[in-house]
């Protein structure tokens, strides 16, 4: 019963144009900027939007084709969107076992199981609770059970830690990865944050502008970006050249020594923590050395991140005290080194 | 009043007119009260006075009903449906608010009466006849007081947040059951406020009323229609009938106000 999806759909001047594969108990993270087509994908697959062309087709039948739509209500599925949309004037308990009363159940086994779902999510004596009252992470979780209630085939998450704040979402968040390792159906993540994306998801889809960019295992994107996006996101200096033997030619001007000669078109990445600043030209070792002038610099938690112009521009980070020794201002030309055997390479 | 010491002097252009304004909506009450014979009242309300006043709360009650009835499928038509020509339609419900009541119960004996359009068949093939009934009354009433509900519950249905609609859908609930479930109780505020301005309206309707319904005691004589009639004959009849209206009226929006009217939920 794997999930295949090919959901095209066209609105003014976007588009939107994505293959999607999810095996069941898969969890596949959308991951994405904002604008990138991510909501479009979950509403098309939710039903709560047709597809211009394509299809939505799980084991044998169509959600979604040429000739044949499945509204949202007929579609098995459960939602958590982003503010949760509880129903205001109903209980937790009356929002969880809304689902099942809408497809069925009788009033007495929703309550029932809705109370269950309740004491799994760890929400025990919240059963009365109106949603006003609840705190973001447990309104998150009635959102949770309230979308598993009903057993569905496919779980779409709509930024679900989004709406939380920093302590809260660590929590929920484990918590969140647990429940959906429980589920044995198919699981869409959207999200904009990679840390979410990472630690709950088998796989990535990058979506930029409507297409996917990026596919794969968490752990190879976060070491193989493809594009300066994902790049961002998982915190790498990133650059498409082409190499020849040791040396790349970058298409954004100045060259990078690698360690294992290769040809033809690369990315490289490294680390700003690779990158190391100086006053005057080091010598030494074989590595990268190229001068630059500094752009920005930003505190992180534990250390300082500068922001350098040059052949290529860089991202560096350095501690606290070779900060005070160098005694950095934007403006001021500076040497940036990397060694070659800090470089990663892998084909474009 | 710290405000008033920060922006200084309240400006008199705008005060004066305020302070008439009020009087102008006051005073005339305030006259009724004062010029209400208080000594023979209780001899004053007699077994018409209650007719009239039972009539006027059955019939305006009724007409609510109706209004609720057919009114909010129509107020959830134009805020929800995707109709094309929504626009004119939402003008064309409000036209019975701006036409003469006296107009619009020319066109409901035009339309209903037993030479009508439709009454002429109502009449021949079910032997109902509403012009000059009770029911009749309850019709003008509905006609002349539905707006008042409809762009209540259509201002109340647009800014309630549909995508609470599409959480419903992917839960499974069919569009009825989620407006039954989901719209309708989001929305209680505005239908109850609706249906509050469309009973005091519905209450104090006279044109249309007298126009189709015309003036049977105890059948159509109403409280504003045995008013005016009172008011020829015996004038103090007609002021205790006025402040009875008056208080009835004000108790009834006096008592939902707080609980219903003063804001959402």
């Amino acid at each position: 019963m794997t999930l295949h999806a090919d959901l095209r759909v066209t609105r003014g001047t976007f588009s939107l144009d994505l293959g999607l594969t999810i095996a069941p108990g898969e969890v596949v993270a959308l991951l994405g900027p904002n604008g990138a087509g991510k909501s479009t994908a979950l509403r098309a697959l939710a039903g709560l939007l047709p597809l211009t062309s394509g299809h939505i087709t799980v084991g044998e039948s169509t959600w979604d084709g040429a000739d044949e739509f499945l509204p949202a209500e007929k579609r098995p599925i459960g939602v958590v969107f982003q503010d949760y949309l509880l129903f205001a004037h109903m209980s937790a308990l009356e929002n969880v076992a809304f689902g099942l009363r809408a497809r069925g159940t009788r009033r007495h086994e929703a309550r029932a199981e809705a109370a269950r779902w309740l004491g799994r999510v760890g929400l025990d004596g919240y059963a009365q609770t109106r949603p006003r009252s609840l705190s973001g992470g447990q309104a998150q979780r009635v959102a949770l059970a309230r979308a598993l209630a009903t057993g569905p085939s496919l779980l779409l998450l709509d930024e679900p830690l989004a709406a939380l704040d920093a302590s809260t979402r660590l929590q929920v968040r484990s918590e969140l990865g647990r429940h959906l390792a429980d589920f044995g159906g198919h699981t869409l993540l959207v999200t904009h944050d990679p840390l979410d994306a990472m630690v709950l998801a088998d796989r990535l889809v990058i979506l930029e502008d409507g297409r996917a960019v990026q596919t794969g295992p968490p752990a190879e994107v976060a070491r193989q970006p493809r594009t300066d996006y994902v790049a961002n996101l998982v915190g790498l200096n990133f650059y498409r050249g082409t190499a020849s033997g040791t040396e790349v030619g970058l298409d954004g001007g100045g060259t990078l020594t690698i360690p294992r000669p290769v040809d033809g078109p690369v990315h490289v990445v490294f680390p700003p923590n690779a990158v190391s600043l100086h006053a005057e030209r080091p010598g030494g070792s074989p590595r990268n050395v190229w001068p630059v002038t500094v752009d920005a610099i930003e505190q992180h938690a534990h250390t300082t991140r500068v922001r350098l112009d040059g052949a290529p521009n860089v991202l560096a980070d350095i501690t606290t005290a070779t900060l005070a020794d160098l005694r950095l201002r934007p403006g001021d030309a500076l040497w940036a080194a990397v060694k070659a055997t800090e470089t990663h390479v892998y084909p474009a | 009043m710290t405000r008033n010491r920060v922006r200084g002097r309240l400006p008199v252009v705008l005060v004066l007119p305020a302070v008439i304004g009020l009087a102008f909506l006051l005073v005339p009450l305030v006259g009724l009260l004062v010029k209400t014979p208080w000594t023979s009242l209780s001899t004053s309300l007699s077994a018409e006075v209650g007719e009239a006043l039972r009539l006027s709360l059955i019939c305006a009650s009724l007409a609510t009903v109706l209004c609720l009835f057919l009114g909010i499928p129509l107020a959830w038509l134009l805020a929800r449906s995707g109709l094309p020509g929504r626009g004119f339609l939402r003008a064309l419900v409000t036209v019975p608010l701006v036409l003469p009541p006296v107009v619009g119960g020319v066109a409901l004996l035009l339309v209903l009466g037993r030479r009508g359009l439709i009454g002429e068949h109502l009449d021949a093939w079910f032997g109902i006849s509403l012009p000059f009934t009770t029911a009749g009354v309850v019709v003008a009433e509905a006609f002349v007081a539905m707006p008042f509900l409809v762009i209540s519950v259509e201002g109340a249905l647009r800014a309630a947040d549909p995508r609470y609609e599409e959480a419903a859908a992917t839960l499974g609930a069919s569009r009825w059951l989620t407006f039954r479930r989901v719209t309708l109780p989001s929305v209680l505020p505005g239908v109850v406020a609706g249906a509050v301005l469309c009973w005091a309206r519905a209450l104090g309707e006279f044109g249309a009323t007298i126009t189709f319904a015309g003036n049977f005691p105890g059948e159509t004589t109403t409280m504003p229609l045995a008013v005016y009639l009172a008011l020829e004959t015996d004038p103090d009849a007609a002021i205790v009938l006025s402040v009875v209206l008056l208080l009835v009226s004000v108790g009834v929006l006096a008592g939902l106000r707080d609980r219903w009217i003063s804001g959402p939920t």
